[in-house]
């Protein structure tokens, strides 16, 4: 009974901070609001004995790479007018309906599939340290070596072209951001 | 008792918030914030078939993911601040250089 009431709880709050960070005309009230359902997206992980992905949820994507967004926004000195509306083609409701609608497909999908596996996912046995460090550790330095040894190669690639993406060229004069 | 496709429907409502996102906002950074989102409904599911199958391997995959947003949001936001600095603003439907 308990772990039903954690699934819906979390569940709505994931919802709940997913549709108020698109709502938000402040982006910094965005962030946080996608901070919010990270976290409730995280108590689901921890629920599902996912330990390590669940806490790396917490460590590097709200602590790292959102606190990044919010880095570039203050960096960037947004204010209002940065947000100020041009044109709009499609009116607003026009586009919530073709997300309804694609969200519907999804879930059609979902009825139609004969999903393999256990049907009840939570309270089902698994071994004590499923999840935990050292299991995944040792999938990763074993099976999955070689995507793990690819992973460094991208973040390199990433830092590198970050920093010449956002290098300032020597010709611009200096005082800008 | 939390069959499985009650987390798949959560992370396909989370996907199309995360579209919807991308669809309504015109302002690049939330544009960027709704693609994480539907970063993580992926993962969800994929933690959520991982447990069902009782095997540890999509939690490699999540980890991997995690690792390319990383990258993703690095690059994606060194962009924004490049955009921004040549034209001063982050509005989407005014980078229609392309387009002209």
């Amino acid at each position: 009974m308990l772990e039903v009431i954690i699934f819906y709880v979390s569940a709505l709050v994931a919802i709940g901070g997913g549709v108020m960070m698109i709502a938000q005309r402040n982006p910094v009230a965005s962030v946080l609001y996608l901070i919010v359902s990270l976290i409730a997206q995280a108590v689901l992980y921890i629920q599902l004995s996912a330990l390590f992905v669940g806490s790396l949820l917490i460590i590097v994507y709200a602590g790292a790479i959102l606190v990044l967004f919010l880095f570039v926004i203050m960096l960037l000195n947004l204010r209002g007018e940065h947000f100020e509306g041009t044109d709009r083609k499609i009116s607003r409701v026009t586009k919530y309906i073709i997300s309804a609608a694609f969200f519907l497909e999804l879930v059609l999908i979902v009825k139609e599939l004969a999903l393999p596996g256990r049907t009840d996912v939570v309270s089902a046995q698994t071994a004590t340290d499923f999840g935990g460090v050292e299991p995944v550790a040792e999938l990763l330095y074993t099976k999955y070596l070689f995507p793990f040894e690819l992973t460094s190669i991208l973040l390199l690639v990433a830092v590198v072209g970050a920093v010449v993406m956002a290098k300032r060229d020597k010709s611009e004069k200096q005082g800008d951001i | 008792m939390i069959p499985i496709a009650h987390y798949l429907i959560l992370s396909g409502l989370l996907f199309a918030i995360g579209a919807a996102g991308v669809i309504i906002s015109r302002n690049l950074i939330v544009m960027f914030m709704s693609i994480e989102l539907m970063l993580n409904a992926a993962n969800l599911a994929i933690i959520a078939f991982s447990r069902s199958l009782n095997v540890m391997d999509g939690h490699v995959f999540v980890f991997l993911i995690m690792a390319v947003a990383a990258a993703e949001a690095a690059v994606g936001l060194a962009i924004i601040i490049a955009i921004f600095r040549n034209r001063k603003t982050i509005n989407a439907d005014q980078f229609n250089l392309l387009r002209r």
